[in-house]
Formats: structure tokens, C-alpha cells, sequence
């Protein structure tokens, strides 16, 4: 009796499972066709010398094994877009999330007013176009016209010239990147905060807690789920570097901000070397994917 | 379980009902479409032009489907940013109209990926379109191992446009002919505006194509051994690349290219005097110069090596093109006929102010009497091409100008620059060396 049960139970959960595949067929055969393809297709596309000359006839088209693999590694300025792209990673990448705490912990605070205000504030950089928000940067950093300088001038600071100087000109895309992207990691730790119980701040209050000690040994451990995700997706985007500096800089002065996605679209759809190009998306794609796991043991073990 | 039986069956019916729509849809598409043919008897062919080209050039259609009644012509315009990486992608995709317009700089890519027919079928027979109706240099750059692939639409060149007042200031009253001149007058107006952050010229390192011009009227051969190596540490070639780094390393231009975001308004200021451009900024000068400053400005054609050799510049402009898969290349080689016509290419330069490839039109008094354009004129007839292969443009934007820059700022020495852009060149020509030992 007993195993007949377990028998028909079973038997319900497999017809299930078909149902399931069933239904996520056209999901999964849309990610098939628009998505693995395409991959395996850039995969292939690495290990050829596919050019414009291959483009207008197939018989130039070289099969090159790994080469484009040791070009790259070989390559001066692969090497200077990544040394750029970690410095970003590196540096704008806490700074952002810092901020956004800091902005979500001022907003969710009782004492602030007006907070819906604040909120939209924060937000509306995040919703504006890239381009427009470049054009308003440049002339803050404008070295003769700019504000920036204008105001640094006020403490006796010689007027720099934020993008044209090869030393300044990451420190300036990082300070545009943060003000333009941190409200996005706002809200979510807005929403984070929101979550934490009311409870155990009133039991920390009566404890004798102080405002400090309630934020690290309550807020932060609370908050740890959403950090993981916001770090992680801030610095899975941060790798992605590209609009920035190629609206603002091009990758000068002296390509001290030019980015891996940005070499790999000047060598894939600038110069038409697609085989080059799927070799950079892949060698980025290996940096993220390790980033990635490195982050969530360190976090895992942490906790 | 039988909700989901009835939830499929539903999802079959459907997709069912949706195939036959589709079915009876696509039907009734095909017919009309040949109703259509057959009734009209006119063949459309579709034209694409660049930015405002292609916004202005419509006008002048209704004049050509009029003489042409068999023809409908369907412009489209493509805007210029990324213009090369749409019309390339077109070509994979096999999109591309029957004729368009084409950067002449980029023709020998589009021939190199057959995606243009060659017109020799087409020329010989022409009236309206003959080689000696134009710009020798303008019209070389169309041809490829001597066979025509595009017809030169309208064309610029860069020449100097100067500040009067202040070379009249340092003692000049003619702009300079030789680059010694062009020198000592730099170094005197920025001499003059002693404690100023004032410059004479502005050579921005990210435009390639003072580098190259100088290094062509230097008679550089800048690609070696059939356009297969760079040359660009040839003796030429350095010696107008050390001529040009004087500049920047005796502070007579601004280094960095953020310093001027606005060209006119900086020229108004007398930020800098000299600046060496094309004819698409005649009108933005003209906007930025008024009041007093109206008068106080001039184009002059370039200043050569010394006194014996005329000084060369670009052979730049766009060309008309057809696609090698056009249908109707007849019918899309009259509409080019028709806008290479010289009363045509007037009133397309009365349009957007494109200078006229035919000849034959610079007798317009609208042309011959502007002062601006005399710098112009005698400058198209001293115009080389570029070297005519694909990478060109990597060559210059990606390489050339990495180095200019590096050199500008002092890190490397002019010869180690040069040294390693050739290394670089060298590299990307590769594919163009092994395709050519194949071909042998």
C-alpha cells in the first residue's frame, strides 16, 4: 500500500517535470537561438583571423588556433586597458557602494524631511542620458571655464585640466561615474534598510547602544545579503567600463582611460577585426567570472 | 494535469489559426506587390546619403524623377557618426541600396569587399561624366588599379585659415608660403602674447591629417614595398614629424586637445591664429567672427617644404557609389549623371554648402566671388590621395595618432615613436601581405 502511494507520487512529479519543459520551451529555445549561438559563434570567431577581407569573401578567412590569444597577452595596450580597468574596478567601485550607503542611511534616517525629494534627487542621474550628462562634465571640467577649477581657484588651487591631464583623467571619470550611477545602488539598499526589523534597534536603544555601535553590529550584518549583491553587480558592471570614457575621453589623454570593452570595440567595429575582438570579450569575460567567485568566497567566509 | 491537456490543446489551435493568418497575410503581401510592378512599370531604386547630404538631396530628386519618369527614387539618410560601421553591416546583411555615398577615403574598403561595382561599363560611354571635368587628385582617389569605382560627388580639401590683424601684428602681410616661414611667424605671435596662455597654431594631436599632409608635401612615401610596410621611419616622413613636434615642444600649440572644446570661439579669441581645416567650417567662422572681427580673417592655401615645392593637401570629399548587387545599375548610374551635372552640383552647393567636384561649376559667381574659396581652388589642384587600401584607417586613427600624441608630450623621442608605429603598422598589415603572396 505504502509503495504504491510512493509510486503514483512520483509518477505525478515526473508528468510535472515534462508539463515544465513543456511550458519554458520557447524560453529556452529564444536563449538557445539568441544567446548560446551567438557565444559559441564569438568562440569559434576568436580562434579565426575573421577581418574585413573575410567579410567580402570567406576564402580569406584563417583558421589561427590560439594566436589571437598570445597577440593579445602580447599586446601593449591590452595590458594598459586592463591595468585602467582594474584601477576603476578597484577605486570607483567601493566608493560607490560607500556612497550609496551613505546617501540610503541619510534618506531612511526619521530626521530627514522632504525624503521623496531627496530620493528623486539621487535618482535622476541615473535615468539621464549618458551623453547629455557628458556634455554638462566636460565644462565643470573645462580648464579654463570650468567650475571646478573655478571653485578650487578660491583655495589658491592652480587651474587642471581634469581631462586633458593624464594623472587626473580616471580620478575625473570615477567621480563622474559614481554621481552618475550610485542612486541606483541607493534605492536597493534604501530597500535593504527598510527590511530590517524596528525591533532590534529599540532593543539596542535600551541596551545603552550608541549610534555607531547599532550601525555596525546591526545594520551591517542585516544589510550583508543586499552588500553581496550590489558589490557584486557594481563590480561585474564596473569591468564593463565603456560609455564613459568614450564619450568623455575616448580612451585619451595617452589612453590612461582607455577600457577593455572599449579596445575590443575599436578593434571589433571600428576596425572590423572580429576574430581579435571575441578573443578580448572572452579574456574580459574569464577576469569577470573569477571576480565574481573570488567575491562570493570572501563573503561566504566572512559571514 | 487536465487543465494543462486543455491549456495545450488551446496553445495547438492557436498557433494553428496564427499559421494560416500568416499564410493568407503573406499571400495577399505577394500579390499586391506584383499588381504593383506590373501596373506601374517604373523601377525604384533606393539612394542613401550621409547627414545633411542626405537630407538636402531630396530637393533635387523631383527634378530628376520628372526628366526620368521610369524612375522613382527612394533617399534615405543615414546620419555620419558610424556611418562606415552601418553601411559595412548593411553589406553583410545585404542591405545595401543601389547607390549611395561614400567617404572617398573609403572606397577602397567597399571595393576590397566587393560591395561597389566598378564603372567601366558605364564611363566610357558617358557624356555628362568625363575625368578631365575634375580635380586630378580627387578623382585618383576612386580609382584602384585603375579601374573607376565611385564618381567624385562634392569635395574638400584642408588649406589654413588665419587671423589677419594678428599676422599683420607679427610683421606678415601675405600668409606663409614655405615652413620656415610658417615657423619664425609662430614663434612671433607667441612671442607677442608674452604672459599669456595664448598659442600661434592649433595642430591637434587627435587629427591625423596634418601629420600626413605634411609628411606627403615632404615627397614621404609613407607605406612601403606595395602599401605591405610602414615607412613611416623613412627620412621623409621623420623630418616632417620632428618639423611638426617643434611645435607642441616649443609651446607654440596647445597640447591637449580638452584645452579647446570650442575651435571658433578659441580662434575669436586669438587662443590661436592659425588653424589648418576643411570648408564644412567656412560657415561655422563666419558665425563666430562678426562685429569687428568680420574682416579679420582669411583662408590661404598651404605652405610648402621651401619656395620650389607647392605645398599639397588631402584629396577629401565623397563620392557617389553603386552596389555591386544593385539590380538596376543603369538606372542608378543616370541619377548619378544627373547630380554630376554642373547646374546640379550648384544648386547642391546653394543647399548645404558642399564644394562642387565638377570644374565647371567653380565659374558660379557664387563660388568665384567669395573671397574664402580662392584658397580653395588653387588649393584642390595640389590634392594627393591617401594610400588606397583598407587598414588606412586604422593606420591613422589608431596608430598614427597614439603616437603623435606620444611624442607631442615628450614620452617617447620622435624616432622611438616612429620606430614602434611602424612595428604597429607592420602588424596590421600582415592579412594584406599574406593575401597578396597568395594571389601570386
Amino acid at each position: 500500500m505504502r509503495e504504491n502511494k510512493v509510486q503514483i507520487e512520483r509518477k505525478d512529479f515526473s508528468s510535472g517535470i515534462s508539463a515544465a519543459y513543456f511550458f519554458l520551451a520557447p524560453a529556452l529555445i529564444s536563449i538557445f537561438i539568441f544567446f548560446f549561438i551567438p557565444v559559441i559563434a564569438a568562440f569559434i570567431i576568436s580562434f579565426t583571423d575573421f577581418d574585413i577581407y573575410s567579410l567580402g569573401n570567406y576564402n580569406n578567412l584563417r583558421f589561427v588556433g590560439l594566436k589571437n590569444y598570445s597577440d593579445l597577452l602580447n599586446n601593449e595596450l591590452f595590458w594598459i586597458s586592463l591595468k585602467n580597468t582594474f584601477y576603476f574596478v578597484i577605486v570607483a567601485s567601493p566608493l560607490s557602494i560607500s556612497v550609496s550607503l551613505g546617501a540610503a542611511l541619510i534618506l531612511n534616517s526619521k530626521l530627514v524631511k522632504l525624503k521623496g525629494i531627496f530620493r528623486l534627487a539621487y535618482f535622476i542621474p541615473v535615468v539621464t542620458t549618458l551623453v547629455a550628462v557628458a556634455i554638462v562634465w566636460r565644462f565643470i571640467y573645462h580648464p579654463r571655464f570650468g567650475i571646478l577649477n573655478y571653485l578650487l581657484s578660491f583655495a589658491g588651487i592652480n587651474p587642471i585640466d581634469w581631462l586633458g591631464d593624464p594623472f587626473w583623467a580616471m580620478p575625473s571619470i570615477i567621480l563622474m561615474s559614481i554621481w552618475k550611477n550610485f542612486g541606483y545602488n541607493m534605492i536597493i539598499f534604501i530597500a535593504g534598510l527598510q527590511n530590517i526589523p524596528e525591533h532590534l534597534y529599540e532593543a539596542a536603544v535600551l541596551e545603552g547602544a550608541s549610534g555607531w555601535q547599532q550601525f555596525k553590529k546591526i545594520t551591517l550584518p542585516m544589510l550583508a545579503p543586499t552588500t553581496v549583491f550590489i558589490s557584486i553587480i557594481t563590480m561585474i558592471g564596473n569591468f564593463q567600463l565603456f560609455a564613459e570614457p568614450y564619450v568623455m575621453t575616448q580612451g585619451g589623454p595617452l589612453n590612461k582611460t582607455l577600457s577593455v570593452v572599449q579596445y575590443m570595440y575599436q578593434e571589433g567595429f571600428r576596425w572590423w577585426n572580429m576574430g581579435y575582438s571575441a578573443s578580448i570579450a572572452f579574456v574580459l569575460f574569464i577576469i569577470i567570472f573569477i571576480g565574481t567567485m573570488l567575491q562570493l568566497r570572501i563573503q561566504k567566509q566572512t559571514a | 494535469m487536465i487543465l494543462a491537456m486543455k491549456l495545450v490543446w488551446f496553445e495547438i489551435k492557436f498557433s494553428y489559426l496564427k499559421e494560416k493568418l500568416f499564410l493568407l497575410i503573406s499571400t495577399l503581401i505577394l500579390i499586391l506587390s506584383l499588381s504593383c510592378n506590373e501596373s506601374g512599370k517604373e523601377t525604384v531604386i533606393d539612394f542613401w546619403g550621409l547627414g545633411s547630404e542626405g537630407e538636402f538631396v531630396k530637393q533635387l530628386i523631383p527634378r530628376f524623377e520628372a526628366q526620368n519618369p521610369s524612375i522613382k527614387v527612394k533617399v534615405q539618410m543615414a546620419p555620419w557618426t558610424a556611418a562606415q560601421e552601418k553601411l559595412i553591416s548593411a553589406f553583410a546583411s545585404d542591405n545595401l541600396p543601389d547607390v549611395f555615398q561614400l567617404g572617398n577615403t573609403w572606397v577602397p574598403q567597399f571595393a576590397q569587399l566587393e560591395a561597389i561595382t566598378e564603372l567601366s561599363s558605364q564611363l566610357p560611354e558617358s557624356k555628362i561624366i568625363k575625368k578631365e571635368n575634375y580635380f586630378e587628385g580627387i578623382w585618383d582617389t576612386n580609382v584602384l588599379d585603375s579601374l573607376v569605382y565611385g564618381i567624385p560627388w562634392y569635395i574638400d580639401t584642408r588649406v589654413m585659415f588665419y587671423r589677419k590683424d594678428v599676422f599683420e601684428k607679427a610683421g606678415f602681410s601675405s600668409p606663409p608660403k614655405t615652413w620656415d616661414e610658417l615657423y619664425q611667424l609662430s614663434k612671433k605671435i607667441k612671442a607677442s602674447h608674452k604672459g599669456e596662455e595664448k598659442y600661434a597654431i592649433f595642430i591637434a594631436t587627435n587629427e591625423w591629417a596634418n601629420f600626413i599632409i605634411f609628411g606627403l608635401q615632404n615627397g614621404a612615401e609613407i607605406l612601403k614595398d606595395n602599401n605591405t610596410y610602414g615607412n613611416f621611419n623613412g627620412e621623409k616622413f621623420t623630418e616632417a614629424f620632428s618639423y611638426l613636434t617643434k611645435y607642441y615642444r616649443e609651446n607654440l600649440t596647445p597640447l591637449g586637445v580638452s584645452q579647446v572644446t570650442n575651435v571658433y570661439q578659441a580662434f575669436a579669441e586669438e587662443y590661436f591664429s592659425i588653424y589648418i581645416s576643411g570648408p564644412w567650417n567656412i560657415s561655422e567662422f563666419k558665425k563666430w567672427m562678426t562685429g569687428d572681427l568680420q574682416d579679420k580673417w582669411m583662408t590661404a592655401a598651404l605652405p610648402g617644404p621651401n619656395e620650389n615645392i607647392k605645398g599639397i593637401s588631402l584629396a577629401g570629399g565623397s563620392s557617389l557609389v553603386i552596389s555591386q548587387r544593385s539590380k538596376y545599375k543603369n538606372e542608378a548610374w543616370k541619377l548619378i549623371e544627373y547630380l554630376s551635372k554642373p547646374e546640379t552640383q550648384i544648386d547642391f552647393y546653394h543647399l548645404v554648402n558642399d564644394l562642387p567636384a565638377v570644374k565647371e561649376a567653380w565659374k558660379d559667381t557664387s563660388l568665384s566671388n567669395n573671397p574664402y574659396m580662392k584658397a580653395f581652388y588653387e588649393q584642390f589642384n595640389y590634392v594627393v590621395a591617401t594610400p588606397k587600401i583598407p587598414e588606412w584607417e586604422q593606420i591613422v586613427f589608431s596608430k598614427l595618432q597614439q603616437y603623435v600624441e606620444l611624442a607631442a608630450r615628450n614620452v617617447l623621442s620622435v624616432k622611438e615613436a616612429l620606430q614602434k608605429l611602424d612595428d604597429d603598422v607592420n602588424v596590421i598589415l600582415e592579412k594584406r601581405r599574406w593575401m597578396l603572396s597568395r594571389n601570386k
